[in-house]
């Protein structure tokens, strides 16, 4: 862990605990912003879309959970984070197509889900570990 | 965990060789490039989050389903609609049942108030009206007997008379004729010349058994005495019987 922890350190080394903590806030104010926006905006859902759109919001909650693990574990890298984030989306949202176009459309979201929510489970898991230590 | 964490699948020594590579010029740029999208990424995440939070709220989510699972909605609807249509079927088969009950139990009810009142009649405790006769019996010798009327009242029945009246006293089923040609006395009240006799029946039945030879009519002249049967096409008796309490009898069945 060591070798890992010091070159994000030097990367800031002007305020080393600023600029780590300003990256979670702004990805939180990001956050924010996008419900914010969805909130005023309030577009409805396209019907091709439908289908997809929980799918590809459960998928990203995976990816950020994973970023937020890694982050944690002074691991994060956004190149990394916006590959896996897209990837995820893009390969439930393929899996789900594709099982529609079988016939066996929910039996296979379903399965996504339970995959994302088990790794999410794990994500919230490694993250309880490294914030209380427990 | 032994799976691969996102955003961190490349493990320490990519992120680490990311890290170094920031100390140069091109990299370092490439690397804000990917931050920012990786925050533009989280803000779309947030703008789909509430996006869907919102549709799943509308409850219009049939939008979003599939058409086998529609399919399975509709059968579904389709039982419950055939199950509430059955119920309906079933209420509507008690509620029949019960106005049915109902109306026959308002009928039994009107008809035992019709034969009440029918008893009352033939019992003398409610007044009566109705075609019939009328007696009128002049006795001035005092020769008419309690024996007499007890026949008068008994051919007068026979003839089918349903109500009948003697001076101010209403014939029941236990009237008694006491006393003797002298002193008439019907259930203990003085009979008054010239007797009046009531019936209610048929008219011209009634009038035909009172002159039948040896009848009422032929009895009173062979003792001296006059009388004149009249027909009416309405009597009105109005004498009534105090009704008598059973002491001893009590409805059975």
């Amino acid at each position: 862990m060591t070798e890992s922890t010091a070159p994000p350190a030097a990367d800031s080394a002007a305020h080393p605990a600023a600029g780590r903590w300003s990256a979670i806030v702004f990805a939180v104010v990001a956050l924010l912003a996008g419900a914010v926006i969805g909130l005023l905006a309030s577009p409805s859902v396209p019907d091709w879309l439908a289908p997809y759109l929980p799918i590809a919001v459960v998928a990203a909650l995976d990816a950020l959970f994973g970023a937020l693990r890694a982050f944690l574990q002074r691991m994060f890298d956004s190149r990394v984070f916006v590959v896996s984030f897209i990837g995820n989306v893009l390969v439930a949202a393929l899996i789900v197509f594709l099982g529609d176009q079988l016939g066996v459309g929910s039996q296979l979201s379903t399965a996504v889900v339970v995959v994302l929510g088990i790794r999410i489970f794990a994500n919230v898991a490694a993250i309880r570990r490294q914030v209380f230590h427990a | 965990m032994s799976g691969p964490q996102d955003g961190a699948r490349d493990g320490p020594s990519t992120a680490g060789t990311a890290a170094v590579h920031t100390s140069h010029g091109t990299p370092r740029r490439r690397r804000s490039v990917t931050a920012v999208v990786a925050f533009i990424l989280v803000a779309l995440l947030g703008f789909g989050f509430v996006t869907q939070l919102r549709s799943t709220a509308a409850g219009d989510n049939l939008e979003a389903l599939r058409s086998d699972d529609l399919v399975q909605i509709l059968d579904g609807l389709q039982q419950r609609e055939d199950d509430l249509n059955a119920e309906i079927r079933t209420q509507e088969a008690t509620l029949q049942g019960l106005l049915a009950g109902g109306a026959s139990s308002g009928e039994a009810l009107a008809e035992a108030r019709k034969q009440a009142s029918e008893l009352e009649i033939i019992n003398g405790v409610a007044p009566a009206a109705g075609p019939g006769i009328t007696l009128r019996i002049g006795d001035p010798a005092r020769a008419v007997s309690p024996e007499f009327l007890l026949d008068t009242v008994q051919e007068l029945r026979n003839a089918g008379a349903e109500a009948i009246q003697i001076g101010a006293v209403r014939i029941g089923v236990d009237s008694a004729f006491v006393g003797d040609a002298a002193s008439l006395q019907i259930d203990g009240k003085p009979v008054s010349r010239p007797i009046s006799v009531k019936a209610i029946g048929e008219p011209a039945t009634l009038a035909a058994a009172m002159s039948i030879p040896g009848g009422v009519v032929d009895s009173v002249r062979r003792v001296g005495a006059t009388i004149d049967v009249g027909q009416s096409r309405s009597i009105s008796i109005t004498a009534l019987r105090t009704p008598r309490a059973p002491i001893y009898a009590r409805p059975a069945g």
